[in-house]
């Protein structure tokens, strides 16, 4: 029998100490909304918690979220958690190409049935030629892979929502995972690209736990996706006093003013931004002096021009408007010569009748 | 398609666009609907002019009613003007009149907003407990009932969402622009094209009445 490390041994010989695991256990818990009491517990399970299998399947995506999750600044618990994972199939990350990389994903599905997780990220086009890896559809080969999931999480946008992929025009008729599968748990954690710890965040209650977390309306968990950003942003003073930047460069901005007239979709987005940051709590982007684009959300793309307040209309232009007052001022002009001529014509006849 | 989108997008097109032909249909096709040309000399030369002028002075009840109708004029007066201001005043609804028309102006610091909003929807209030409470004097249809309850509703949504209560924020602006939808569509067709009505029906019966020679 292959030696299977546990997650313990794995920061034990990364010279992690228990203390640093345990805050890990404490911050996780909490964040997750848990009892703090579970922290221990959390501790004992997660450091004798054996390699889950994961199989990670790239669709219609752009490596961003991969991205977000191996770019820390330093190597943290949560970075090593990832590494501590079975990662038996992800095109970038993978030593493995051609067909030994397929033979170890069918692999993985075969030993592990039931039990494999199954990591997607990029939409699915249902125009099953625009996207095919090693001859197979993405369509084929994530109803493949999910068919012994047990579970599905979505990395991303675009597997949770369809994301850019599937903005209009939508060439390649994308649609998110949860469109096809139907039968499996499915987590979505949405951004472009979601934060790493919502990322760890669910992996970790799922090896501690053995389930997955309480999700709101759109599939998120709500421990990550459950507060809005614009009623956690530090910039929400200035929008309650109704001091905004009207530019990127005027006065406004450099004081750090609410960028809701610069187009931030905060007050319609829901994500751990404003409070967990990124690159290790170092800023986010409403930070750094760009109005949130609201990327955890269904269809942002979509939703009206990145730069437009999230209370102007999204229906293109007024020229329907202008249109619409000329054909009803011509409605008006015939509706009064046909009562005059009525009116006319019942005058003719009462006289003619006289 | 969220709630949101949905009121953003073809909701409030439908609207305007509804708005826009309604208020044209009804304003020209009343206006192009002239009387015949009356024969009869008019007793007061000045007739027209002073006609025009009871478009201002209509703006004010005649003495004899000052007491009567104080409290109707006072409240409708701040229900009006608060009303206007915050449609015109503050910040979000700047934002959507200038994506619309390319104009844009200075808002309303957004408390005050906050307090003429307010204003607005305690001053309808009080008006519908008037025409509760006084039945005989108001002799209410449905219509009214209905108007009141159209132009309400975008008031009340309006100030949950500015102040983030309620339901989530993209739910109560969704709704907040879906019963401003209601409110555009339905004005032209309604007793709310008093806003255009006004200058015409007082310019009317000026005029009639100066033709006749009564004081007016």
């Amino acid at each position: 029998m292959p030696h299977e490390p546990t997650f313990g041994g794995l920061l034990q010989s990364q010279g992690i100490s228990r203390r640093a695991f345990l805050k890990f256990c404490s911050t996780t818990a909490s964040l997750m909304a848990l009892p703090a009491g579970i922290a221990p517990a959390m501790a004992e399970a997660l450091a004798s918690a054996r390699r889950p299998s994961v199989i990670w399947l790239s669709f219609q995506e752009c490596t961003g979220c991969t991205e977000a999750l191996t770019r820390s600044s330093a190597p943290s618990i949560e970075a090593l958690m990832f590494n501590f994972i079975s990662l038996d199939y992800h095109h970038t990350l993978q030593a493995a190409s051609g067909d030994a990389a397929e033979h170890a994903r069918e692999q993985a599905q075969h030993e592990n049935a039931g039990k494999y997780l199954v990591l997607v990220d990029g939409s699915v086009p249902l125009d099953e030629h625009c996207s095919t890896v090693a001859g197979i559809s993405n369509l084929a080969m994530l109803k493949e892979a999910c068919a012994n999931a047990a579970a599905v999480i979505n990395i991303g946008t675009c597997s949770a929502y369809g994301g850019i992929p599937m903005a209009k025009p939508n060439p390649t008729r994308a649609v998110a995972v949860g469109d096809i599968i139907k039968d499996k748990p499915i987590v979505n954690v949405p951004g472009c690209p979601p934060m790493p710890l919502a990322i760890t965040g669910v992996i970790a209650q799922y090896l501690t736990l053995g389930r997955l977390p309480e999700l709101d309306h759109l599939g998120r968990p709500v421990a990550f996706f459950g507060e809005n950003i614009h009623d956690r942003c530090y910039r929400r003073p200035f929008y309650d006093r109704g001091e905004f930047a009207e530019t990127f460069d005027d006065e406004g901005a450099r004081k750090g003013w609410c960028l809701y007239k610069l187009g931030c979709k905060a007050p319609i987005a829901y994500n751990a931004c404003a409070h967990i940051k990124w690159n290790n709590g170092v800023s986010f982007p409403i930070q750094s002096g760009h109005g949130c684009l609201g990327c955890s959300e269904p269809r942002f793309w979509d939703i009206g021009g990145v730069y437009e307040s999230v209370a102007t209309g999204n229906f293109g232009d007024s020229a329907k408007l202008g249109a619409a007052a000329v054909a009803g001022a011509a409605a008006g002009v015939g509706a009064a010569v046909l009562a005059r001529r009525k009116k006319t014509e019942l005058a003719a006849h009462e006289h003619s009748s006289d | 398609m969220s709630l949101l989108e949905f009121a953003r997008g073809p909701a409030i097109h439908a609207a305007l666009i509804i708005m826009a032909a309604g208020i044209a249909l009804r304003i020209i096709g009343v206006l192009a609907l002239t009387r015949g040309a009356d024969l009869s000399r008019p007793r007061d030369a000045f007739g027209n002019f002073k006609g025009y002028r009871t478009v201002f002075s209509r703006a004010w009840p005649s003495g004899e009613f000052t007491t009567t109708t104080r409290y109707q004029t006072v409240v409708a007066y701040i229900f009006h003007i608060a009303t206007l201001l915050v449609v015109v005043g503050i910040v979000p609804h700047i934002e959507f009149i200038t994506s619309l028309t390319g104009l844009a102006w200075p808002a309303l610091p957004n408390f005050v907003g906050v307090a003429l909003g307010t204003v607005a929807l305690a001053s309808l209030i009080a008006l519908i407990t008037r025409r509760l409470a006084k039945p005989a004097v108001y002799n209410s249809t449905v219509g009214d009932y209905v108007t009141w309850i159209i132009v309400a509703l975008p008031l009340l949504t309006g100030l949950m969402a500015f102040a983030h209560v309620g339901l989530r924020y993209e739910t109560m602006l969704a709704l907040h622009i879906l019963s401003s939808a209601l409110l555009f569509a339905y004005m032209p067709f309604s007793k709310l094209m008093h806003a255009f009505w006004f200058i015409f029906s007082r310019a009317q019966s000026g005029l009639a009445y100066a033709h006749k020679g009564v004081r007016i």
